[in-house]
């Protein structure tokens, strides 16, 4: 060894061996890597109507089901979602043309009758509102789907991370007694990194 | 098919059918085997995504009158 010439073929040969090589070795190697790594949801939720509870704690607690490691962020309307009593939530069809007006009892033809009311009227008449709240949690019970309060609940025996906006609690006046337990305050800079190695981040 | 535990996840609609079959899987142990019933049809597609995603077997779909009934092998 030390003859330059050789050297020089010694590495030609070893630099051709290697390109034929590696290819298909970085090619196993990234699959085995993707293969074992757990894959991660980041939620930011900002809303907190009926409406607007379940997208959140219903793929969050689904993703964990399926073994995902998942941390939702609550921030502004969405600290309403972590509050203790959550039987409150309301939702309103003021101005909300994409939300169907169907009674959730009486024979089917009935029940098929889209009921669309104008606005003025909605906004006019005292109550409107708590009686349209009432009237979709009896459609989502007639459907057998979960109410927050359960779907909140699988959350957090799924061990997905509950975090809220210390800012907006603040903001608005929360303190951190009215929320549910197991909860961590924190900011923006402490949720971003989270989000960036999540494979899936949505913004609620 | 034989199987150790059975759960009734009928009139239950999405997330539910999921959700209650990792908590029964979860008290069951490794190669027992659960029986779902539901009656949601979006719980064919999930539970098969659900076992793919955990590595819990699923054995076998049947529908059978408007019900849908699942065996899934516990890993």
């Amino acid at each position: 060894m030390g003859d330059p010439s050789q050297l020089a073929m010694i590495d030609d040969l070893v630099r051709r061996r290697i390109d034929e090589i590696l290819p298909a070795r970085i090619e196993e190697k990234l699959k085995e890597i993707a293969d074992a790594k757990t894959p991660s949801l980041a939620i930011i939720a900002t809303k907190g109507t009926l409406d607007w509870a379940y997208p959140p704690f219903i793929l969050a607690s689904t993703a964990s089901a399926l073994g995902w490691d998942v941390s939702v962020f609550f921030t502004f309307y969405g600290l309403n979602l972590v509050r203790k009593d959550v039987s409150d939530l309301k939702i309103s069809p003021l101005g909300n043309p994409g939300m169907p007006m169907k009674m959730p009892f009486g024979p089917d033809w009935f029940k098929g009758i889209n009921w669309n009311i104008p606005n003025l009227v909605q906004a006019g008449i005292p109550g409107f509102e708590i009686m349209a709240t009432s009237l979709m949690k009896q459609t989502i019970s007639n459907n057998g789907v979960a109410s927050v309060e359960e779907l909140r609940d699988a959350c957090k025996e799924g061990d997905v991370k509950f975090i809220a906006c210390q800012m907006t609690v603040d903001l608005f006046g929360f303190s951190h007694d009215d929320f549910i337990p197991g909860m961590d305050f924190a900011g923006a800079a402490t949720f971003l990194p989270v989000a960036q190695q999540s494979d899936v981040c949505l913004f609620i | 098919m034989d199987f150790d535990k059975e759960l009734d996840a009928r009139g239950l609609n999405c997330p539910l059918p999921i959700l209650r079959t990792k908590k029964a899987l979860t008290d069951m142990q490794s190669g027992q085997v659960l029986k779902v019933i539901s009656t949601d049809p979006g719980s064919v597609k999930d539970l098969a995504a659900f076992a793919k995603q955990t590595g819990n077997e699923l054995l076998s779909t049947e529908e059978k009158n408007k019900e849908f009934e699942f065996f899934v092998k516990r890993k």
